[in-house]
């Protein structure tokens, strides 16, 4: 199954999310560079982690301009999946693909290290290889992660089954001090309303080997070859 | 060529506006034939600073052993490069931002770490790590605090926006940096061999091209003001002698230059650092044995009306310097505009051997670039040598021996000291995963390791830096600090394959001074001559002082280890509860001198240190690298036996892990005499390792002639318990061992 992980001037987690997606499902991942709306044909999109445009203005906010983001945009229009990694998720936000937004991390620091999110949401194109209610082990890496959304909208986030990930303790609890950033309700992760489109901070390319600490990640990418089979057998 | 002092005048010399002395501005003017104009007397000030020509040093650095089959690029060049085998190499350099951060800490730091990361992509290498080494004064001072937050920002801004991963590093907090704080940052990266790159301007009639950011006011005379000289004004008066960084540009830089360098069709490539453009055209010149000839006109500049002074010495950011063929221009823009980054075809490679200036048609400087980038004296200032160090012997009334109702107590508040305690307040900061290969994160083990992902080797990463045992022995110091940096490498499974340095001392004026650099140097050199680590480079970073208050001798020691299999990488904590606890080498080698429980108590730094016994040293890295396997392997340092026992627990990779430690008692006479230096006394040759069946150790530790000594073994209940000659004296349990946890958070919070 080929994936296209698009490239921004400053991205810099594209060349781990192509790896890890290669390794994990088999199949093939192009670096669409941010200048072409072509897509080489790919059947789910990664927007990686890093500082696309130096952060410019605000996170994300200048990737939606670029030709690879417009049709990006198309694509999750005709269902494809799409994977937000943290600054990919604050890129998701800043196109209109999700609700909300990523601000400063309460802490003011940048945050680097392993956290815990439960999965809310099992029935994502990014989520269908886990189970509702899992506890995954994902590294998270950012300044900027806090996510907010007004309260209304909160709610009907919520209502629809909206929150993918929180973050969580040993337990599987969504308690206060298991959140690194101040994100409300402890949100780590959030899909759209047709469930093809998900955002999260975490990095689950860096969770897809056990040599590098963990495969927790491996799951969240291996639920789009998951979609894409079914879609097979489905089709005949 | 001894440096006169320049006549005190009304008005001062026009050599030492530019931080030259009277006899180099002599020696200029014999070798050009007339005196200097303005523009070539600033290149001259720039060039010939300490911080750029190490001419205080380098007479001295020829001592330091560089020559190894596995060294592909030694000193002289951008970094240094080392082999990894089967076509693919690793460059490795350290540098120092002292004085930029000082003044100030988040850009100072941020451009410490871009300027490393561009000595190692200028080889054709991706940068894959970074480590630091930094010195703060104590932080119950707010000025203190103030350095280490804003430096630890700095560092992490500019590494995390170029995803590079900060996977290690020292820091110590000790009054002797109060006033005078430290950033050595070092940087690795990976390359083919077939992409090398040198820094050198071959091929007259080629091209010389400038890309990158434009050219502003910015830095200007950092070099020479900044890094050449002690603090005399206020700081602040020296801010826009700092320059501002920009990762975002300096991720594009890395990305098209790498690009570049695999092509094929770059001639050379260099990095502007100090001193800019006319380091980068003088050098790599004057490394080819070319000349240059540069057309200011050409140079983008940010700001309008920018005079040709300016733009030769500019120290703006984010800059490279290469070297082309004509025909290939447009396929250098192109990349360059695929990046985003301008490129502009600034000058051409002539065969005079002079770097020749011109601006709106008229010629600005016309000098031989090989003497204005390696023709500064070689000075051999005066030197005293250090007096041998006398060990301390301590008045038991006035020192008295720790009493074991106290060893409890003692051992808390060691832990909880900054220098000693958990440094996650700082390393949480910095991504450490990017890039996919960080096997070995910190705090996880005594070096850090990165996976090769070509060949699955594993390159080992440990930076040592020096302080209170240099400040008392220079040359044992150096040399324990390699044999230190030696060791960490092996606990985390390596063999050392080469180092890189940074040496920071006060002002070479002072003749003590000197005498400790030189000593300095002859440590260094014998511990790697006995060790067989070759030195592939490094810096020199003189006048660390500030009205008066000067750092101690502080080398820093950036080694790199090779792991055949990059899984079998080692941590230091305990993995799991049953596993037998060893000593190996000599236990009861260690004394409090220079120590910081000495520190501690009594607020001295007296004494002298133990220096390495190489046999003990060689044999300890063959046991750790190819013995039998090991669960853990931790070596024992700064704090002494205690503070490694709490250390094997506190990184241990699991929760709940605990120790129960017999030692012997002190034997009251010779080395470990006393109680204190038994628990807290340092000494080199020491390794404490983890190991579920011991008798393949032992067997190999005997065929090595190494001491091993079983202490104990790990346990399951999250306790450190330590028994002297039977008797119990020190009982650490989670609400103990989180002091070590909280100390940095409590006070830089």
């Amino acid at each position: 199954m080929r994936a296209a992980v698009i490239v921004f001037p400053g991205s810099n987690c594209d060349a781990d999310a192509a790896l890890a997606w290669e390794q994990v499902t088999g199949g093939t991942a192009e670096r669409i560079w941010h200048e072409t709306s072509d897509l080489a044909g790919a059947e789910a999109i990664i927007l990686p982690g890093g500082f696309a445009y130096g952060d410019y203005l605000r996170c994300g906010a200048l990737c939606r301009f670029s030709p690879a983001m417009r049709a990006v945009v198309a694509a999750a229009g005709r269902g494809l999946p799409v994977l937000g990694i943290c600054n990919g998720f604050q890129i998701l936000c800043e196109a209109g693909l999700l609700p909300g937004a990523l601000g400063r991390n309460r802490s003011l620091s940048f945050r680097c290290e392993t956290v815990r999110v439960r999965v809310e949401n099992a029935a994502t194109a990014w989520t269908g290889a886990c189970r509702e209610g899992e506890v995954l082990e994902l590294p998270i890496a950012h300044g900027e992660g806090c996510y907010w959304l007004p309260e209304e909208e909160l709610d009907a986030l919520r209502a629809r089954g909206g929150v993918a990930f929180r973050y969580c303790d040993a337990a599987g609890r969504a308690d206060p001090g298991a959140n690194p950033n101040g994100s409300v309700d402890n949100i780590a992760g959030i899909c759209n309303a047709q469930g093809n489109v998900v955002g999260l901070m975490p990095h689950p390319e860096r969770a897809a080997e056990a040599l590098l600490g963990g495969t927790d990640g491996a799951a969240i990418l291996r639920s789009a070859l998951r979609l894409a089979r079914a879609g097979a057998m489905a089709r005949g | 060529m001894a440096a006169a002092a320049a006549p005190a005048a009304a008005n001062p010399p026009r050599w030492e506006a530019v931080g030259l002395h009277a006899d180099e501005y002599r020696d200029i003017t014999a070798r050009l034939g007339r005196e200097p104009n303005d523009v070539e007397l600033g290149l001259f000030g720039a060039m010939w600073s300490e911080h750029c020509s190490y001419k205080s040093s380098r007479a001295y650095l020829g001592r330091l052993p560089s020559r190894a089959p596995q060294v592909l690029v030694g000193p002289g060049e951008n970094a240094g490069v080392l082999d990894l085998g089967g076509g693919h190499a690793v460059a490795l350099r350290m540098e120092s931002h002292n004085h930029p951060s000082a003044v100030e800490p988040f850009q100072g730091a941020a451009t410490g770490v871009g300027g490393i990361l561009r000595d190692i992509f200028t080889m054709g290498a991706r940068p894959v790590a970074l480590l630091d080494g930094l010195r703060f004064g104590p932080p119950d001072a707010a000025r203190n605090r103030h350095l280490a937050v804003g430096v630890t920002r700095g560092i992490g801004h500019y590494g995390n926006c170029v995803g590079v991963p900060t996977v290690g590093g020292e820091t110590t907090f000790d009054p002797l940096y109060a006033e005078n704080p430290l950033v050595n940052v070092m940087c690795v990266g990976y390359l083919e061999r077939a992409h090398l790159q040198l820094g050198a301007a071959p091929g007259p009639g080629n091209g010389i091209f400038l890309i990158g950011n434009r050219t502003g006011r910015d830095g200007i005379h950092g070099a020479s003001l900044l890094a050449s000289q002690g603090f005399r004004e206020s700081a602040a008066e020296l801010r826009p002698a700092v320059q501002v960084g920009d990762p975002f540009v300096g991720k594009l830089l890395i990305e098209a230059c790498l690009e570049l360098a695999a092509s094929g069709r770059l001639r050379g490539l260099n990095d502007l650092g100090a001193a800019g453009i006319t380091s980068a055209a003088s050098e790599t010149a004057g490394r080819a044995g070319t000349g240059v000839l540069l057309d200011l006109d050409r140079v983008p500049c940010r700001e309008p009306g920018m005079s040709a002074y300016e733009i030769l010495l500019s120290e703006s950011q984010e800059r490279m310097l290469l070297i082309a063929a004509p025909e290939d221009e447009d396929y250098v823009v192109g990349v360059c505009r695929h990046w985003g980054l301008e490129a502009a075809r600034v000058g051409t490679v002539t065969d005079d051997g002079r770097l020749r200036v011109v601006m709106g048609g008229v010629p600005r400087a016309d000098v031989p670039a090989r003497h204005l980038s390696h023709g500064a004296p070689k000075y051999r200032r005066p030197a005293r040598l250090p007096e041998a160090p006398v060990p301390w012997r301590p008045d038991p009334q006035q020192y008295p021996d720790l009493r074991p109702q106290e060893a409890q107590a003692a051992a808390i508040e060691l832990l909880r000291r900054p220098t000693l305690a958990s440094k996650r307040w700082l390393y949480r900061q910095y991504d450490h995963q990017v890039q996919a290969g960080t096997v070995l994160p910190p705090g996880a083990g005594d070096a850090a390791v990165l996976r090769h992902r070509p060949t699955g080797q594993g390159v080992a990463l440990s930076l040592d830096m020096g302080g209170r045992l240099p400040a008392l022995d220079p040359y044992g110091g150096a040399a324990l600090l390699v044999a230190e940096g030696a060791r960490n490498v092996g606990c985390a499974g390596g063999r050392p394959l080469g180092l890189t340095n940074c040496l920071n001392f006060p002002s070479p004026e002072r003749p003590e001074v000197m005498g400790a650099f030189i000593r300095t140097i002859d440590g260094i050199a014998a511990a790697c001559r006995r060790l067989g680590i070759p030195v592939t480079g490094g810096n020199v970073s003189f006048y660390n002082e500030t009205g008066g208050r000067s750092i101690h001798p502080t080398p820093a020691i950036g080694m790199l280890g090779l792991l055949p299999d990059a899984g079998c990488a080692r941590g230091s904590g305990a993995k799991a509860a049953g596993h037998g606890l060893w000593c190996i080498g000599p236990l009861g080698r260690a004394r409090l001198d220079g120590s910081e429980y000495q520190g501690l108590r009594w607020g001295l730094c007296a004494g002298a240190p133990l220096r390495p016994q190489w046999g003990i040293e060689r044999a300890l890295l063959a046991l750790l690298a190819e013995g039998p396997a090991l669960a853990s392997a931790h070596d024992v340092a700064d704090g002494g036996l205690v503070a490694a026992l709490a250390e094997v627990v506190l990184t241990a990779p699991a929760r709940g892990i605990g120790l129960d430690v017999a030692l012997p008692a002190p034997r009251g006479r010779g080395q470990a005499a006393r109680l204190d230096d038994l628990l807290f006394g340092e000494g080199p040759g020491r390794v404490l390792v983890t190991v579920r069946d011991g008798t393949e150790l032992q067997a190999a530790c005997a065929g090595l002639g190494l001491a091993c000594r079983r202490l104990g073994a790990s346990t399951g209940d999250g306790v450190v318990r330590i028994a002297v000659g039977g008797q119990p004296l020190i009982r650490l349990g989670p609400g103990e061992l989180a002091a070590w946890e909280e100390a940095l958070p409590t006070c830089l919070d």
